[in-house]
């Protein structure tokens, strides 16, 4: 793991918290969508708010994916839970609304529970493909050779 | 006979999830080190591979499945026990499949860490 790869970890967990948060502002204002009146789906997207979450969700998507290229699952998923963490937090001190004692543990939780996982390996090592393999190689080759540190 | 509703969406929303996950999870695994590849050979290259990747397609499906069975489960039951209970349920399933399907190492760490967070957004959401 080194600062880039944490630092798409942070992605994951803020493009998705961020993203949900817009999007469910935004879909608050634009009211509900019926079957019967699809084209309201139109005005959802029209919606900055909306627009913006949806933005969101794509960054969110490929910083995912990302980081499912070089790590574990099961890494990757408790690893990006903090966004719950997050959502909690800018309720509290940015929307100021009540968190109860109940989630206040629910948070100590998750956060307990990335920090089992932070201290593991991110990756269990198989027998790498091919293609992986040689990008692996030239990638480290091009490393050394222009010493860039990994 | 809502609840048996609300519950049966509530499965269809972890398994679909799941399985999406772990198709995911494999496809950019066969794309390899995403960082590694788009140095070597551009983003162009790294989208295209991707793109092309049948589990990477099959994923995108599945999760499309999880978000259908969202709608019908918030049609039917309140978004309180919805989200938490697809939520927490989901981290579980994952951890099981990833070590049965992924084959990764998933150990005591990892178990505890999963449990933990199932149940912290369990609370937090509830």
């Amino acid at each position: 793991m080194n600062f880039r790869k944490y630092l798409v970890l942070a992605g994951v967990t803020v493009f998705a918290a961020a993203g949900d948060s817009m999007l469910s502002h935004g879909m608050k204002q634009t009211g509900s969508i019926s079957v019967n009146h699809l084209q309201g789906v139109i005005f959802a997207i029209l919606n900055p708010w909306v627009a913006a979450g949806i933005l969101l969700l794509l960054a969110f998507f490929a910083t995912y994916m990302t980081a499912l290229s070089w790590a574990d699952l099961t890494y990757v998923l408790p690893a990006t839970s903090l966004g719950y963490v997050l959502l909690a937090l800018v309720a509290r001190f940015l929307l100021h609304e009540h968190v109860s004692p109940l989630r206040w543990f629910g948070i100590a939780l998750i956060t307990s529970g990335v920090g089992f996982i932070a201290g593991g390996p991110e990756l269990t090592e198989h027998h790498k493909s091919p293609a992986a393999d040689a990008a692996e190689r030239v990638a480290a080759d091009s490393r050394e050779a222009t010493g860039v540190q990994s | 006979m809502k609840g048996i509703y609300t519950w049966s969406a509530i499965l269809a929303i972890v398994f679909a999830s799941v399985v999406g996950d772990v198709l995911l999870a494999r496809a950019m695994k066969q794309v390899g080190d995403v960082g590694a590849l788009r140095r070597l050979a551009g983003l162009g290259v790294v989208i295209a591979r991707t793109l092309g990747n049948g589990n990477f397609i099959l994923g995108v499906l599945a999760m499309a499945v999880a978000f259908f069975s969202l709608l019908f489960a918030l049609s039917w039951g309140d978004v309180s026990l919805v989200a938490p209970a697809a939520a927490s349920l989901t981290f579980i399933g994952n951890a099981v499949a990833a070590k049965i399907f992924l084959h990764e190492r998933v150990d005591g760490r990892r178990w505890i860490a999963a449990g933990l967070v199932a149940a912290g957004v369990a609370l937090l959401a509830g």
